[in-house]
């Protein structure tokens, strides 16, 4: 049956009335996109951003690079990228010796404990 | 010849790639045309030998598949004393199914490389390693016999290594192919003792007899700490991935989406020593909880190292790295209750089959996504996430395709990553309340830096330092196309995957006296 439910043993899940949901959502968004104003030019002055007068900087100078987002949260979370960033050294006898130490903890554990 | 083809597949299913790797320097003399054309009749000749296997696996039961013997099938000649002393392949569900996807991931990256390597040199050698990696992850899957499955492993590890640095890039792609070689070496000679000490107290290195006989010794418990730690730095688990960044990062897009089925090799391997081998002799619940461990530790590291990357291609091996965890929760949690029914019939199945899902899932949108990566890498030259930007505007199918594959890894509605993970996330729930949300966490954690990477490449004004950046070659985009098809229709059809695929691979790996029962006749 096409519109099977993937049963997980505590719920369900649907995935046929969750697409037809969104192709709802999307026609609704494109309903209300209709209603807006269709003859703005999107050439010349009226398509730049106003930014208070100022020129219109370079496109390599607007755009957000992958670095500057989520700073807040790696500046959060510094006191652990300090612990495991540096364990990252890219040195391949820190590599074995991390492998080494992994089947150590490994061995305890499955043969002691 | 069809009934030829299906009673020989498991053989064929090495030796079609096997042929087809070894005649590459005779058919590169015919010029690219044919050299492709070869390459790709091979990687669909496999793909439909393993489709048939499949098939004949799910409808008919386990196959045996003995070389060498009169009859395929005569595992234990007459004379042998009823014990299996030729290479036994052994096929089940979740042999068959790993199988089958690996094979179409291979088809797929061999399709895009035919526009992706088109102006490079050394293609011969590419195409040959290449369909020499696919005979190395088809032996794992297939094999019932442990030096067979170390044989394999070896040539998976040696291929990747050599493709990994096959593309010199100032000797960093040669230092990344060293360790990941180095690496895949040592995790192969652990295995190798491991298989030693076995054999050297069971007289045998077929799995079965080896589980029939097992009494989980103190050589045992060593054997299987090696096991578990050699297979687990091969599917790159937290604290063994240091290699996966170096090594997914340098390596050609089509070759990384390929190393990811590679190491998805290392698992299978893993779970069918723990259940097919070891199974309820060992410590299931110390050693499902070491899985766990693996498994959480792999998922937050991973995701966490994640975000503040500024290559793609690291930033997408850190998440490699993290959905591995999810593979090793979910099977972790089936192997903690695999002795209590009760459990695994409330959770514990529900949980394996999440697992098992997610790795066909996650070979799927993953692979999509390093094909992304491969395209933006080869239109502009640079995978640093701030020197790219723009690209919405003149790689439009590129961009559509790395959304469908960034909401999947995400685990957003209806793409399959939603499906298995919503499947690992309840049965968890149900295990330990606490490790679930860790995992509903982490899956946050992957759609904000998937924002941050689709922002980054394809937001924003058009660049003009990536002016002549167009949309690239039609093979890499139905190469892309096929995945993100199957991204979709994986999560749209869940429930008829799981139930024919999923549900028999778990259930192969929970009975091991099924397992056993195969090589020596009982079924």
């Amino acid at each position: 049956m096409i519109a099977d439910t993937l049963v997980t043993g505590f719920g369900a899940w649907n995935p046929i009335a969750w697409v037809i949901a969104f192709a709802v959502a999307l026609l609704l968004a494109w309903l209300i996109g209709r209603r807006g104003e269709p003859d703005l030019p999107g050439d010349g002055e009226s398509g730049k951003p106003y930014l208070s007068g100022n020129d219109e900087p370079s496109p390599e100078e607007t755009h957000i690079g992958g670095s500057n987002l989520y700073w807040g949260f790696t500046e959060a979370m510094k006191g652990y990228y300090a612990r495991v960033v540096p364990l990252h050294t890219g040195c391949l006898t820190d590599y074995v010796l991390w492998f080494l130490g992994t089947f150590a903890l490994l061995f305890l554990f499955i043969g002691v404990i | 010849m069809m009934d030829f083809i299906i009673a020989n597949a498991p053989a064929l299913l090495i030796a079609v790639p096997m042929l087809g790797a070894f005649a590459l320097p005779l058919v590169g003399r015919l010029g690219d045309t044919g050299r492709n054309g070869w390459v790709l009749g091979v990687a669909l000749i496999t793909f439909v030998i393993a489709a048939l296997l499949a098939w004949t696996v799910l409808s008919g039961g386990p196959v045996v598949y003995t070389f060498g013997a009169a009859s395929p099938a005569d595992a234990l000649p007459a004379d042998s004393g009823g014990i299996p002393i030729r290479i036994v392949f052994t096929v089940d569900a979740m042999s068959a199914f790993m199988a089958v996807f690996a094979a179409f991931v291979g088809l797929v990256t061999c399709l895009y490389s035919v526009a992706s390597e088109r102006r490079s040199s050394g293609k011969d050698g590419y195409y040959a390693l290449m369909l020499l990696l696919l005979v190395g992850i088809l032996g794992m899957v297939a094999t019932g016999d442990l030096f067979n499955f170390f044989v394999f492993l070896e040539i998976n590890s040696l291929a990747g290594a050599a493709l990994v640095a096959y593309r010199i890039d100032k000797g960093v792609s040669v230092e990344a192919g060293l360790k990941y070689g180095f690496l895949s070496t040592l995790a192969g000679l652990m295995v190798l003792y491991a298989i030693a000490l076995l054999y050297g107290q069971y007289d045998s290195l077929n799995m079965a007899v080896i589980a029939s006989r097992m009494d989980y010794t103190m050589l045992d418990k060593v054997a299987l700490a090696l096991f578990v730690a050699g297979l687990a730095l091969k599917a790159g688990a937290v604290p063994l991935h240091f290699w996966t960044p170096d090594a997914y990062s340098m390596a050609p897009g089509a070759v990384t989406a390929f190393l990811v089925v590679a190491s998805q090799a290392g698992l299978y391997g893993l779970f069918r020593i723990l259940f097919s081998v070891y199974g309820l002799t060992l410590s299931y619940v110390t050693v499902g909880w070491a899985v766990i461990i693996l498994g959480v530790l792999s998922m937050f590291v991973g995701v966490t190292m994640a975000i503040p990357q500024k290559d793609v291609k690291r930033l997408m091996a850190y998440h490699a790295v993290s959905q591995s965890g999810y593979m090793l929760l979910g099977v972790g949690v089936g192997l903690v209750v695999l002795g209590d029914a009760a459990a695994m019939d409330a959770f514990g199945r529900t949980a394996m089959e999440g697992g098992i899902f997610h790795i066909v899932n996650h070979a799927m949108y993953k692979g999509l996504l390093f094909l992304t990566a491969g395209a933006i890498f080869l239109q502009t030259g640079t995978r640093n996430l701030n020197k790219l930007g723009g690209l919405g505007h003149s790689m439009k199918w590129t961009m559509l395709f790395f959304i469908i594959g960034a909401l999947a890894i995400a685990g957003i509605p209806p793409f399959n990553g939603f499906a298995s993970k919503l499947m690992i996330y309840e049965s968890v729930f149900a295990f330990s309340p606490v490790i679930a949300v860790i995992a509903m966490v982490v899956s946050i954690l992957t759609l904000a830096s998937f924002v941050k990477v689709f922002h980054a490449i394809f937001m924003g004004p058009a660049q003009p330092r990536h002016a002549d950046a167009g949309e690239v070659p039609l093979p890499m985009l139905v190469a892309m196309g096929a995945l993100a098809l199957l991204t979709i229709l994986m999560g749209i059809f869940p429930e008829q995957i799981v139930s024919a695929v999923i549900a028999p691979a778990a259930d192969a790996l929970i009975d091991q006296g099924a397992y056993v029962a195969t090589v020596f006749g009982g079924l």
